[in-house]
């Protein structure tokens, strides 16, 4: 294993203590490791919080301030965040209007969420909670766990973050984090394994020649192991999939998002975005938005995902809207 | 008659065997995980470990709570609630006791599953830690209901558990992050599985004289 670390169980604690001083305009970072915007709470503003394992930055602590997070819960590498950082968090933002909590679909989250928001609502805190689960590669059905929350959730936080910033209430932010996730379709690819700090290997085995289709932000395993194919091949290899699955129709405006895994060079995502944009003209779906870089990472992954998200006129504004955070900023 | 030193040694011989198993359990789960399950509840037990030196009282009862409710808030991901409510169910039904019969043992081991099924919700078969779990909980309820001594009772339920994870290996995972894997879970033995069956394990090495 070659990393820039000192420490492997010293990973998260010194990476927020150097985003805390990097970025002390917006955030600060408080016990029990939570990212904080800097003016929270804000009276009367429903706070936005998210959380999930570390590893995937800058998601979520670099999309902590304005007109997105309230606050982020970073877990250990790949591992779900406790329920002490999400109430510490839930009360950190909590400026008496409410406080929604963004969870990934997965088993350890959704547990410490739940823990959390149920030790909140005991301390008077009016907390709701949505679950991202977009991975068009896992089989939604009561024989797994569900849909993996990937891509999806980085427009979820940027869209609900702006309608919190303008003064929405928590019913409001709430429902129309709901209808993101079902506007939203992801899927993601790897050329290499990732490798976690503390386990010092890499999560998987792949041959020089290989890739993983389908696969998860943490290394799962996807849909596929197959030999490795043409940039176009492969864009087409995970758009079909997505388009096929809400499904995206002719006429269709969407937010295209084109991520990094950690590992990809942006000259190779510029390659997948301009694929990805051929396939969609060739099906008359438009691309009104776009996102393209690192954005939800896993590790030192080499791959990308493609999220679409179907677009409204309410959507389109809330994407457009000022932002600022460590992560992502325009409008400002 | 099971007392509460016992119970402290147990604990301590579970943190010890999920240091000393660490690597191997973390190789399990990067099979069909994310290879963090021997990194976290190592975390997560040497915690408790440290927790135990300051109990004051001896509680059965308050001790187990105290274990659960460390390991939710230093684990983290699915073991740290589902370990957390195993030790806190089981604290649930002992609270005051400074000793507990074989039986009251069983009954909080039952409890403490209760509390894993609630948050889990998985299924027997669904290639959890359940598999090891209720084989040895029925193990320990039958030798209770026998009038077993407590070192050979837990000798049964450890080799009920051993057998429960050994037969998760062809099982397809429906719940958690392996059952992303459907059909390609098959093969592999369950990491959860096997650190419940180290803790069920440790009491029969803690109480091999009892």
């Amino acid at each position: 294993m070659k990393k820039l670390i000192n420490a492997p169980e010293d990973v998260v604690d010194e990476a927020l203590a150097g985003m805390a001083a990097a970025h002390a305009d917006l955030i600060r970072v408080e016990a029990p490791n939570i990212v904080v915007r800097r003016n929270a709470p804000r009276p009367g503003k429903v706070g936005i919080i998210s959380g999930g394992g570390s590893g995937h930055e800058p998601m979520h602590g670099g999309f902590v301030g304005m007109g997105m997070l309230d606050a982020a819960c970073p877990g250990a590498v790949f591992t779900s965040p406790v329920p002490d950082q999400m109430l510490a968090a839930t009360k950190a933002v909590d400026g008496g209007a409410g406080v929604l909590h963004i969870v990934k679909n997965y088993t350890g989250d959704i547990m410490n969420f739940e823990m959390a928001a149920e030790m909140a609502r005991a301390e008077g805190i009016d907390v709701s909670a949505i679950v991202i689960a977009d991975d068009v590669a896992v089989k939604d059905s009561l024989w797994t766990a569900g849909r993996r929350g990937v891509g999806g959730t980085v427009l979820a936080e940027k869209i609900v973050g702006a309608a919190a910033e303008a003064g929405a209430d928590l019913a409001t932010v709430t429902a129309l984090c709901q209808k993101v996730q079902d506007n939203v379709r992801s899927m993601g690819m790897a050329l290499t394994s990732c490798t976690v700090p503390q386990a010092g290997k890499p999560t998987f085995e792949i041959g020089d020649d290989e890739m993983e289709i389908g696969v998860g932000i943490h290394g799962e395993p996807g849909r596929t192991r197959m030999k490795l194919a043409s940039a176009d091949e492969i864009t087409d290899m995970l758009a079909t999939p997505i388009l096929d699955d809400l499904p995206f129709e002719r006429g269709d405006k969407v937010l295209a998002f084109v991520n990094g895994m950690g590992g990809t060079p942006l000259i190779e995502l510029y390659i997948v975005y301009n694929a990805l944009k051929k396939i969609l003209d060739g099906r008359g779906v438009v691309i009104a938005r776009n996102l393209v870089g690192d954005y939800i990472t896993s590790l030192d992954m080499a791959g990308f995902s493609i999220t679409l998200l179907r677009l409204d006129d309410e959507f389109t504004r809330l994407w457009d809207a000022p932002v600022h955070t460590p992560g992502l900023r325009w409008g400002v | 008659m099971i007392a509460y030193e016992d119970i402290l040694t147990w604990i301590r011989t579970f943190a010890e065997t999920v240091a000393a198993e660490r690597t191997y359990l973390t190789e399990l789960d990067s099979a069909i995980g994310d290879a963090d399950h021997g990194i976290n509840m190592d975390r997560g037990m040497h915690a408790v470990v440290g927790k135990l030196d300051g109990i004051a009282t001896p509680d059965i009862g308050s001790c187990l709570k105290t274990a659960g409710s460390t390991l939710v808030s230093t684990v983290g991901g699915a073991s740290g609630p589902l370990y957390g409510m195993f030790f806190m169910g089981m604290g649930g039904t002992a609270v005051g006791k400074e000793t507990l019969t074989l039986q009251e043992f069983a009954t909080a081991f039952a409890a403490g599953i209760g509390g894993v099924e609630r948050i889990g919700k998985a299924q027997p078969g669904d290639k959890t830690m359940l598999e090891a779990l209720l084989p040895a909980r029925d193990a320990l309820q039958a030798a209770a209901e026998q009038a077993v001594a407590v070192g050979p009772a837990l000798q049964l339920a450890a080799t009920a558990a051993e057998a429960g994870m050994l037969e998760t290996v062809p099982l397809v995972a429906r719940k958690g992050r392996a059952s992303y894997l459907g059909e390609r879970s098959a093969g592999h033995q369950d990491p959860g599985a096997t650190s419940s069956f180290y803790l069920v394990r440790s009491a029969a090495t803690a109480w091999s004289g009892l």
